[in-house]
C-alpha cells in the first residue's frame, strides 16, 4: 500500500475535519440504505436535500444545522452503508468519516423491520466510538407488521442509548435531540482503538468479525424482537405480482402510461386557465406601453419577446410538472423503483450495463443533470461512464410538454376517450424507444470504447412503505417543480428577447432569423423537419422547454409568439408551415434523441472530468437523432 | 450445493462464499456469513435475478453471484 495506517489517519483527519464554530457540535448520521436516514436528517434540520438523490440514497454527504436548548449542531448525513468493511465509493465516505471525522456524536439509524441486518453496522461503529446513539427508525412500519421491540432489554444489553422513532411523523425526534445533547456534553474523549482495523487488508479477520457480529445480531433479535410471520409476508405477496415474470413489465408500463395520462388530463384545464390569464395580461401590458408611448422596438423585445416567452413556458410547463413530479415521487416513496430495476435487469445485463443504471435513468425523467449526478451510485468506472453518456436518451421533464402538445395535435383526432389516451401512449412509446436506444448504445460502447463485462450487482428490495402524501407533494413541488421551472424561466426570458430580435432585425428584405432558417433548411428537409425546427432546437440548447415557443415565434411572420388558445390553433399554425404527421413524429423523435442541454453537458464535464467523454455524450445522441430522423423521412418518402 | 441451484420456497444455510475482494465483502456485509439462513423467494424475468430473504431483508442476486455461494 505504501501508506501506513498512521499516515492515512493524518491525511483523512485533514479531509474529514468539519470546519465549525467553537460552540458548535458535529453529529454524524450513519446507517444502512433505506432506513429513512434522510428523513431523520430532514426532520432535524428542516432542510430538504433531495436534489441529486433519490430517497434511500444519499450520494454525497449532506450537511445541515439545527439548534436545541441554545446549543448549535452541525448534522452530517453520511451515505448509506451496510458495513464499514465493504467499500464502494459512497460507503468509503461513511467509513472514513466514522473513523476519522471530528464528530461529537454518531446517530446510527436502523430499520425496525430489519434489525438483524442493521445491527452489524451498529456493532462496528460502537467499536470505534463510545459516542453512539441507536435510532431504531420506521417503528410505525414495524407496528403495522406486528413487530415489537423490547427497547429496554436491548439498551441494557448493548449499553448504548436507544430510541424508537418514526421520523416521518416526528415521533421520537425530540427525545433524539435530548439524547444527542447528553452525549455531546459528556466530555469523555472518543476512543479510536480499533479504527485502524478498517483499513487493513486482512480479509480473514474481517470475515471472522462479521460472522460473530451477525451471530450476535441474530441472538439479540431472537431475544428482543417479536415478529408476526403472517404480516411479514405482505411485501412478498405484493412482489409476487409486481415483480412476477408475466406481469412485472406490463404493470410497469401501464403505471408509466397511467401517470402520463393523469398528467396530461390534469394539466389541460390549468394550462388553459394560466395561458388565458397570462396572455390576456399581455394585451393589458401592450395597451399600457402604447399609452406611455414606449418605443415600439423596446415594447417588442420586452412584451412580444421576453413576456410571451415566459408566459408560454409557465403556462405549458408548470401544470404538467406540478402533477408529474408528485406522482413520480409517490412511486419512489412507496419503494417501487428498485422493483423496476428488478424487472428489467436482464435487459441491462444483456446490454452489458450496470443494473443500477435503470435507477439513474428514472432520475433522468425529472432532469438529466440530476440523473448524471445520480450515476455516482455506480461503482465501476466503465459502467458509470456508460450510464452518464446514455442518460440523456431518457426524456426529461423539459421535453414532455413538446411531446404532449404535438401528439395531442397530430395524432388525437376527435376528442373521444380513446383520443385522450393517445398522447399518453405516445409518450410511453417514446420512453420505450429511448430505453431501447440506451440499451443499444450501452451494448455498442461495451463492445468498443468501454470494453468489459457487467460488474457484480446486489439489489435490495426494501419493504413497501405507506408514502407520506403531504410531504411528497411538498418536496416534489418545492425541490423539483420550482427548481426546474425557475431554470426554464431564466433561460426563456433572454431566449424570447433574442428570438424576437433575430426575427425583427432585417438584412435587406429578410430577417436574420429567416437567413439562418434558410441556411438550415436543406438539412432539416432531409430529416423530415425544416430549417425553423432545427433553429429552435439549437436555440433550445440552454433548456429544452423553449423549443416550441421559439419555433412558434419564428413561424409567426411578425416574430412574436401567438396566444396558445387551443391545440387546434397550434395545429393550424404548424399545418400552415407545411407540417405533416411525419414532421410531428420526427420532432418528437429528435427531441428525445438529440444532444443534452447545456446544464446536463456541464454536469457531465464536472462528473467525468473529461472533455473527451463530454464530447461523446454530445455526439452520440446527436448522431442517433440525425440518423433516426433521416431514416424515418426516407421511409416516408418511399411509401407515400 | 450452490445457492443458484436451490429451488424457490426452500430454506438453506450458507457454508461459505467463493467470491473475491469487493463482492466478498459485500456478501458478508449483507449477512451472508457461514451458517446464515437464506430463503429463496422468487425468480425474476429470464431467471436472471433471484430474490432471497437474507437476515430479514429481501436481496436480489444475479445467477453469477448466487453461483459463488455454497449452501447446505
Amino acid at each position: 500500500m505504501g501508506l501506513t495506517a498512521e499516515s492515512v489517519k493524518v491525511k483523512l483527519k485533514e479531509i474529514y475535519e468539519i470546519s465549525k464554530d467553537e460552540d458548535q457540535y458535529v453529529v454524524a448520521l450513519a446507517g444502512n440504505p433505506n432506513t429513512g436516514k434522510s428523513t431523520v436528517f430532514n426532520y432535524l434540520t428542516g432542510l430538504n436535500q433531495h436534489t441529486g438523490n433519490w430517497p434511500g440514497k444519499t450520494v454525497v454527504s449532506a450537511r445541515g444545522e439545527f439548534k436545541h436548548n441554545s446549543n448549535d449542531y452541525i448534522l452530517v448525513d453520511l451515505p448509506g452503508s451496510y458495513s464499514l468493511f465493504s467499500a464502494s465509493k459512497d460507503e468509503e465516505v461513511a467509513r472514513d468519516f466514522i473513523c476519522y471525522g471530528n464528530y461529537d456524536a454518531v446517530v446510527v439509524v436502523a430499520d425496525a423491520t430489519c434489525l438483524e441486518r442493521n445491527l452489524n453496522l451498529v456493532f462496528q461503529i460502537s467499536k470505534i466510538t463510545n459516542k453512539v446513539i441507536l435510532c431504531i427508525n420506521l417503528i410505525d412500519e414495524a407496528r403495522r407488521k406486528n413487530i415489537s421491540i423490547d427497547k429496554e432489554g436491548l439498551e441494557k444489553e448493548l449499553n448504548i442509548p436507544i430510541l424508537l422513532t418514526a421520523a416521518r411523523k416526528g415521533e421520537g425526534m425530540k427525545e433524539l435531540k435530548e439524547k444527542i445533547e447528553k452525549i455531546v456534553l459528556n466530555k469523555d474523549s472518543r476512543d479510536e482503538v480499533e479504527s485502524t482495523l478498517y483499513f487493513q487488508q486482512d480479509a480473514e479477520v474481517r470475515e471472522e468479525i462479521t460472522e460473530s457480529n451477525y451471530n450476535y445480531a441474530k441472538e439479540l433479535k431472537e431475544k428482543y424482537v417479536k415478529e408476526d410471520a403472517k404480516k411479514l409476508n405482505r411485501d412478498k405477496k405484493i412482489d409476487d405480482i409486481v415483480t412476477s415474470k408475466i406481469f412485472g413489465i406490463p404493470i410497469m408500463l401501464s403505471l408509466l402510461g397511467l401517470i402520463f395520462w393523469i398528467t396530461i388530463q390534469g394539466a389541460n384545464y390549468p394550462s388553459q386557465l394560466l395561458s388565458n390569464i397570462l396572455f390576456g395580461f399581455h394585451e393589458t401590458l401592450t395597451n399600457i406601453f402604447i399609452r406611455l408611448q414606449v418605443n415600439d422596438f423596446i415594447r417588442g423585445v420586452l412584451l412580444d419577446g421576453v413576456y410571451l416567452g415566459l408566459a408560454w413556458v409557465v403556462s405549458v410547463m408548470l401544470p404538467p410538472m406540478a402533477i408529474f413530479f408528485p406522482m413520480f415521487t409517490l412511486l419512489e416513496d412507496l419503494g417501487y423503483l428498485p422493483r423496476i430495476a428488478f424487472n428489467v435487469d436482464h435487459l441491462f445485463k444483456k446490454a452489458r450495463a450496470h443494473g443500477k443504471m435503470c435507477l439513474t435513468m428514472c432520475m433522468g425523467f425529472g432532469c438529466n443533470a440530476a440523473g448524471v449526478i445520480g450515476c455516482r451510485i455506480i461503482d465501476s468506472p466503465r459502467e458509470r461512464l456508460i450510464a452518464i453518456i446514455t442518460n440523456n436518451l431518457v426524456p426529461c421533464n423539459g421535453r414532455f410538454p413538446l411531446t404532449i402538445v404535438l401528439s395531442a395535435a397530430f395524432f388525437a383526432y376527435s376528442g373521444s376517450f380513446i383520443d385522450s389516451i393517445i398522447p399518453a401512449i405516445s409518450i410511453t412509446l417514446l420512453v420505450i424507444i429511448g430505453v431501447f436506444a440506451t440499451l443499444v448504445v450501452s451494448y455498442l460502447l461495451s463492445k468498443t470504447l468501454l470494453k468489459g463485462v457487467p460488474s457484480t450487482f446486489t439489489l435490495e428490495l426494501p419493504p413497501y412503505r405507506a408514502p407520506q402524501v403531504g410531504r411528497v407533494i411538498y418536496t416534489s413541488i418545492i425541490d423539483r417543480t420550482i427548481f426546474v421551472l425557475f431554470r426554464a424561466i431564466v433561460v426563456a426570458a433572454p431566449a424570447g428577447a433574442v428570438t424576437w430580435l433575430l426575427a425583427n432585425i432585417y438584412l435587406g428584405d429578410m430577417s436574420i432569423l429567416i437567413y439562418i432558417a434558410n441556411f438550415l433548411e436543406p438539412l432539416g428537409k432531409a430529416m423530415g423537419l425544416d430549417g425553423f425546427i432545427l433553429l429552435a432546437f439549437i436555440a433550445g440548447f440552454p433548456a429544452n422547454e423553449i423549443v416550441i415557443p421559439v419555433l412558434l415565434m419564428a413561424y409567426m411572420s411578425t416574430g412574436s409568439l401567438i396566444d396558445f388558445e387551443s391545440v387546434e390553433s397550434l395545429k393550424n399554425v404548424l399545418l400552415a408551415n407545411g407540417w405533416t404527421g411525419l414532421t410531428a413524429l420526427n420532432v418528437m423523435l429528435f427531441s428525445l434523441l438529440h444532444w443534452p442541454c447545456s446544464t446536463t453537458l456541464w454536469t457531465i464535464k464536472k462528473e467525468t472530468g473529461s472533455l473527451k467523454w463530454t464530447f461523446a455524450a454530445f455526439i452520440i445522441p446527436t448522431t442517433i437523432a440525425f440518423a433516426v430522423c433521416f431514416i424515418t423521412a426516407s421511409l416516408y418518402k418511399l411509401i407515400f | 450445493m450452490k445457492l443458484l441451484d436451490v429451488k424457490v420456497g426452500e430454506i438453506v444455510k450458507v457454508k461459505n462464499n467463493r467470491a473475491q475482494d469487493y463482492l466478498k465483502e459485500r456478501f458478508l456485509a449483507l449477512g451472508l456469513t457461514s451458517g446464515a439462513q437464506v430463503e429463496v423467494l422468487r425468480k425474476g424475468p429470464k431467471n436472471n435475478l433471484t430474490v432471497y430473504r437474507i437476515r430479514g431483508a429481501m436481496i436480489a442476486l444475479r445467477s453469477e453471484e448466487s453461483d459463488l455461494i455454497e449452501v447446505y
